[in-house]
């Protein structure tokens, strides 16, 4: 029931993560309650809603906790069936081929990109952005292949893929700067260049997405969890 | 000529492969399953799975599934009318989710989670040992939190869940065995322990799982072969 839902979203404002998850409400067109958190002071509320990892973001629907930003995509996509867009495809198969992509901006791009950042050594910074430009690469044939000449790996609308994306587009623009490589290229990645325009462009993401110099300033004083 | 049927590219020990016979027979599905060496992958492997030429991989009238994980879900999704693996609720949903994350996969910091907090105890030795022991130990215990009041993972009967971190009731005391490390034990894991041997005795998991004796000649082996390296 719609007027009995209470949704509060756990987040910090540079988390893109918590990215994924305020595209995923706004898209759906959920009100919800946003509550910064302060991750060198953090709260009982979060402590105890994410006992396991203590991170963020945290979707408290009706008191009930949801960790891990692409769990909380498939649970709004679940819960809120009825509402709005669907995230995922309807058939089986396609949704394997969401969720192992999903899992793959995670695993291949995330993990190495974040690597990157924190590295300590010039290497470890090389090899880390070494990984992140392959998976962009990677990314780029499997949004031609998915898309299927539509707007979106979604096809004519934002999909899972979409969002587990672009949740993280200001953080991989910002990273630009500070790495000296492209994570969106119009000459390498020529589609997914167009997607991250596309994207951003959506009002979801306007309002969901950091603001790219507040990030950078952020970024430099080794902000990045 | 269309390709009809089940087929699931694994190999005989491992357990990420065993994972989709028991989903499968769950659902009962019946499949070809080849035994594959990766030493000398087939061609037909790494038609299927070129992104990560990796095991297993269920193949479905032709069209390749990769990822256990991700396969369980789907093979529980393409079978809807069988049993029931995830559970229904949505939010039961997330959190069998995040627990198989939990078991499975890293963390975004690059943290492994409980599968790779249990891998170091099988070279561990002398006394780093006893500090990989209560790493893996501390994992379980939080994965354990998930088990409390209930049989299963999945509640009265077996679901998702057990079927992500089945393996490690089998795995697990041949790995203990092998390196002589001591981990579910009734003191520090009595829920862990007593799902076990309540898994051990479920008909699929029965049916599927590799000779044991095989396995720990294969375990033995490999050890040495590691730890000499």
């Amino acid at each position: 029931m719609a007027g009995e839902d209470e949704l509060k979203l756990l987040g910090t404002w540079a988390s893109p993560w918590a990215s994924r998850v305020k595209i995923a409400l706004h898209l759906k067109g959920l009100s919800y309650e946003y509550v910064e958190q302060d991750l060198d002071n953090k709260s009982e509320l979060l402590l105890s809603s994410n006992p396991v990892h203590k991170k963020v973001p945290v979707l408290i629907h009706n008191g009930k906790a949801i960790c891990e930003s692409l769990v909380i995509l498939e649970y709004i996509d679940e819960a809120f069936g009825a509402i709005g867009p669907s995230f995922l495809p309807a058939d089986p198969y396609e949704r394997t081929i969401a969720r192992f992509w999903a899992a793959y901006i995670d695993n291949k791009l995330a993990i190495p990109w974040a690597q990157a950042f924190k590295a300590n050594t010039e290497e470890e910074k090389a090899e880390g952005l070494k990984q992140t430009l392959a998976a962009a690469e990677m990314l780029e044939g499997v949004l031609k292949e998915c898309s299927k000449g539509k707007l979106f790996f979604g096809g004519d609308n934002v999909g899972y893929m979409d969002i587990a994306l672009g949740g993280l587009i200001t953080w991989l623009q910002e990273t630009e700067e500070l790495c000296g490589a492209k994570f969106f290229d119009t000459a390498k990645t020529p589609l997914l260049f167009e997607w991250m325009e596309r994207f951003s462009g959506l009002d979801a993401a306007k309002v969901s997405l950091q603001d790219g110099g507040r990030l950078v300033e952020f970024a430099k004083g080794g902000g990045l969890r | 000529m269309a390709e009809k049927g089940v087929k699931v590219f694994g190999m005989w020990a491992s357990p990420m492969a065993i994972r989709l016979e028991w989903a499968l027979r769950l659902k009962s599905v019946v499949y070809e399953y080849v035994d594959e060496d990766l030493g000398n992958k087939s061609d037909a492997l790494l038609r299927y799975n070129p992104v990560t030429k990796k095991v297993p991989v269920l193949v479905h009238d032709g069209k390749p599934v990769v990822e256990s994980a991700i396969i369980v879900e789907y093979i529980d999704e393409a079978w809807k009318d069988g049993y029931p693996i995830m559970p229904a609720d949505p939010y039961e949903r997330a959190q069998a989710r995040f627990w198989a994350n939990f078991a499975d996969e890293k963390d975004l910091n690059g943290f492994v989670q409980c599968n790779a907090a249990v891998y170091p105890v099988f070279t561990a030795t002398g006394e780093a040992q006893g500090k990989v022991v209560h790493e893996a130990q501390q994992c379980l215990k939080t994965l354990e939190k998930a088990l409390e009041g209930k049989k299963f993972f999945g509640g009265d009967a077996v679901g998702y869940l057990d079927l992500v971190v089945g393996w490690y009731a089998y795995w697990l005391p041949i790995i203990e065995e092998v390196s002589g490390a001591s981990v579910v034990t009734d003191e520090e894991l009595p829920l862990m322990k007593a799902w076990f041997d309540r898994f051990l005795a479920v008909d699929v998991v029965k049916e599927t799982l590799p000779p044991r004796d095989k396995l720990l000649a294969l375990n033995t082996a490999r050890r040495e072969q590691l730890l000499t390296a």
